[in-house]
């Protein structure tokens, strides 16, 4: 297209008819149908890239322990392994995480987490002294997780835990560190 | 909007108002005005036409197939492990996710659909005549390149048809005389169909050929603008005499109402019904009977009828033929007369080609559903296929080095090792078996660079490094630090 073509467009063709007010109103409600139309359409595309953040985690299950037979006598807390899993979008991370079953009070059984609330080491039961003592920075518990002495905020924390069928399952969740009070990470 | 072009700009007006201003703003150091002027007042020889709007609309759907194709991605793993549980995890989890798919996967045939409608229009029309001939080569080009697209899209999500459609498709171009074979490992990236094939569709499907889609893209948008629109049959190739009308605003509102249409089927089909995804590939299945999608069905049914030694001729001579007669078409119909009633041959030769496919399209349903063997076989498939989308997700397990290896400890020494390192609560900052974590290194593979000695040094005293990352000096007896030793050593 050379200049002459468009000047003989924009002079003599049948725009002659279109008078500027019509083309900027076309402009106008074209500009906004445009924009009107995108939002629409960007819905399904931020919903699709916001499907992490939209959907709850339901990333932590129950695991079994063991068979309620293995802790009815128990006489001090016992440290078993337990499998977790874990949801990462389309994959299930399966891993490997400690917990302590402690002796059974009223029938009640209750599982300890062993992660210190200090600063999240884990901490062993030491059978001698009969306390669970944190090697990092020697905050010191009884059988039960309570807070004897140290830097820890509170005592240690108790995981939710149930028997199904005569087996142990326990939800396997972490807590904040250095706080008062008990407070789930998801 | 520009104002009217042969008003000197906003400039002119002392009352311009404040978005006058601020255009008149941009406009002078952006040039926006002749941009927009350049874009919207093409002249239009004989006015606007509904005939005019596939190559507008065939951008809009590229445009919807980029942005669609890059949001499925988010969440797409391109390996044969990966591939299938993604594109499950996007249909049955996603929000969202089966829409998006249906409407990239609806919107691979759309654009099948209106470039053959575009091709038609311009071959009808004859709008390639007049110096159009590389105008045309582009259109052509990009022909070849959206097919392309669609085969190698037709791959990624891994699923049964997916694999075995791929699998012929691959095998086809082993027919191409002696680089033949060549040509088939190069595309599956091995002999056999694999990890490797998946890959290199993928990078096809989303850089390679996007990339030069788009850049033919422009190049066919500024051929045309040079050449200027052909106009209707009766128009002069060379010199067009008809009262011209502006692209803008008519032809953009046609071209604007047809792309709705375009938004309102596909968000149609996608919503109400949504594209299925089969069951993983499964490469030791013999009875699965592949069928390609519908704009392949022609070619594949053309393929029935060549066997042995003449396969070459169906596979490679006459579609490189037909594909030549189209291509080379404006340098030898160098007639200046446009109606299509004037030009029996060439479009009678056309309408042969199309109404070929047609049949043979038609055919390849037909013998499917006659066959009564492949008919079960199609309904047994579907039927699987169906199956497949109504069970819940299923996560894909991680693989061991990702997550904790369940190490098997064999010996008893390392045995009585792994006990210390969990009761010394090793495993608070250096994980379950040592796979590391926020707080301590990564153990697994480490214990064995150092001899036991070292290991034991290191270990009851930590170096300061160690010790400022909050190392604890281990206090254990020789006999416990020998069994740690051999624990830490099989961490590999």
């Amino acid at each position: 297209m050379n200049e002459e073509q468009s000047a003989a467009a924009a002079n003599q063709g049948i725009t002659e008819g279109e008078s500027l007010t019509r083309r900027s109103f076309l402009g106008v409600l074209l500009g906004f149908g445009t924009v009107l139309v995108g939002a629409v359409l960007a819905v399904p595309l931020v919903r699709f890239s916001l499907h992490p953040l939209l959907t709850k985690t339901t990333g932590i299950g129950w695991s079994n322990v063991g068979k309620v037979d293995e802790f009815t006598s128990l006489t001090g807390p016992m440290k078993k392994l337990i499998t977790v899993e874990q949801l990462d979008g389309w994959r299930k991370i399966i891993s490997e995480k400690a917990i302590y079953v402690l002796p059974m009070t009223d029938n009640q059984l209750r599982v300890l987490s062993p992660i210190c609330p200090h600063l999240g080491c884990s901490i062993p039961w030491d059978e001698a002294k009969k306390e669970f003592i944190c090697p990092c920075h020697t905050a010191v518990f009884t059988m039960n997780g309570a807070r004897v002495s140290g830097p820890a905020p509170r005592s240690m924390d108790e995981l939710e835990a149930k028997v199904e069928n005569g087996v142990v399952k326990v939800r396997y969740q972490y807590f904040r560190q250095l706080v008062q009070t008990k407070e789930v990470l998801s | 909007m520009p104002d009217d072009p042969k008003n000197n700009g906003p400039s002119a007006d002392p009352y311009a108002n404040r978005w006058q201003r601020v255009y008149r703003w941009l406009d002078r150091r952006t040039g926006l005005g002749s941009l927009m002027h350049e874009a919207l007042d093409e002249p239009i020889p004989g006015g606007a036409r509904w005939a005019y709007v596939f190559g507008s609309v065939l951008l809009f759907l590229f445009i919807s197939q980029v942005v669609t194709g890059v949001f499925l991605s988010l969440y797409y793993a391109p390996t044969a492990d990966h591939a299938h549980t993604t594109v499950a995890y996007i249909v049955k989890e996603v929000t969202g996710g089966s829409f998006l798919r249906s409407l990239h996967a609806y919107g691979s045939s759309a654009v099948v659909i209106v470039l053959l409608l575009h091709l038609t229009q311009t071959f009808l029309y004859g709008a390639y005549k007049g110096r159009r001939e590389v105008l045309w080569l582009s259109g052509c080009a990009l022909f070849g390149l959206m097919l392309a697209m669609a085969f190698t899209g037709y791959l990624l999500p891994w699923d049964q048809k997916a694999y075995f459609a791929t699998t012929v498709g691959t095998n086809m171009a082993s027919e191409v005389p002696l680089i033949g074979s060549a040509l088939k490992r190069l595309m599956r990236g091995g002999n056999e169909m694999g990890t490797l094939t998946l890959s290199r569709f993928f990078v096809a499907h989303v850089f390679l050929l996007p990339a030069a889609v788009m850049g033919l893209v422009a190049a066919h948008v500024y051929l045309f603008r040079k050449a200027g629109a052909a106009g209707p049959p009766r128009e002069d190739a060379f010199n067009p005499r008809l009262p011209t009308q502006r692209f803008y605003p008519r032809q953009v509102l046609m071209d604007t109402a047809v792309a709705l249409l375009m938004i309102c089927v596909l968000g149609f089909l996608a919503h109400f019904h949504p594209t299925e995804l089969g069951p993983r590939a499964n490469p030791a299945d013999t009875q699965f009977v592949p069928r390609p999608e519908w704009y392949y069905l022609p070619i594949f049914q053309w393929l029935k009828y060549f066997k042995g030694s003449l396969a070459v001729v169906g596979i490679v001579v006459i579609p490189t033929l037909t594909a030549i007669l189209v291509v080379a078409l404006p340098f030898f119909d160098r007639r200046l007369e446009r109606r299509p009633w004037k030009r029996p041959l060439a479009v009678g030769v056309f309408l042969m080609i199309l109404g070929t496919l047609i049949t043979f399209g038609v055919l390849s349903k037909r013998e499917d559903r006659l066959d009564p063997a492949i008919a079960k076989q199609v309904a047994r498939q579907n039927k699987e296929t169906e199956k497949f989308m109504h069970e819940p997700f299923q996560p894909e397990p991680a693989s061991s080095s990702l997550s904790a290896p369940i190490v098997v400890v064999l010996d008893p020494l390392s045995a009585a090792g792994k006990r210390i390192y969990d009761g010394e609560s090793c495993d608070a900052c250096h994980g379950t078996n040592g796979i590391g974590t926020d707080a301590g290194p990564r153990l697994i593979g480490e214990a064995v660079k150092k001899s036991p000695e070292e290991l034991t040094h290191l270990l009851r005293q930590p170096t300061k490094e160690m010790i400022e990352g909050e190392m604890q000096p281990v206090d254990i007896s020789d006999e416990d630090m020998k069994a740690l030793i051999a624990y830490l050593r099989d961490l590999k």
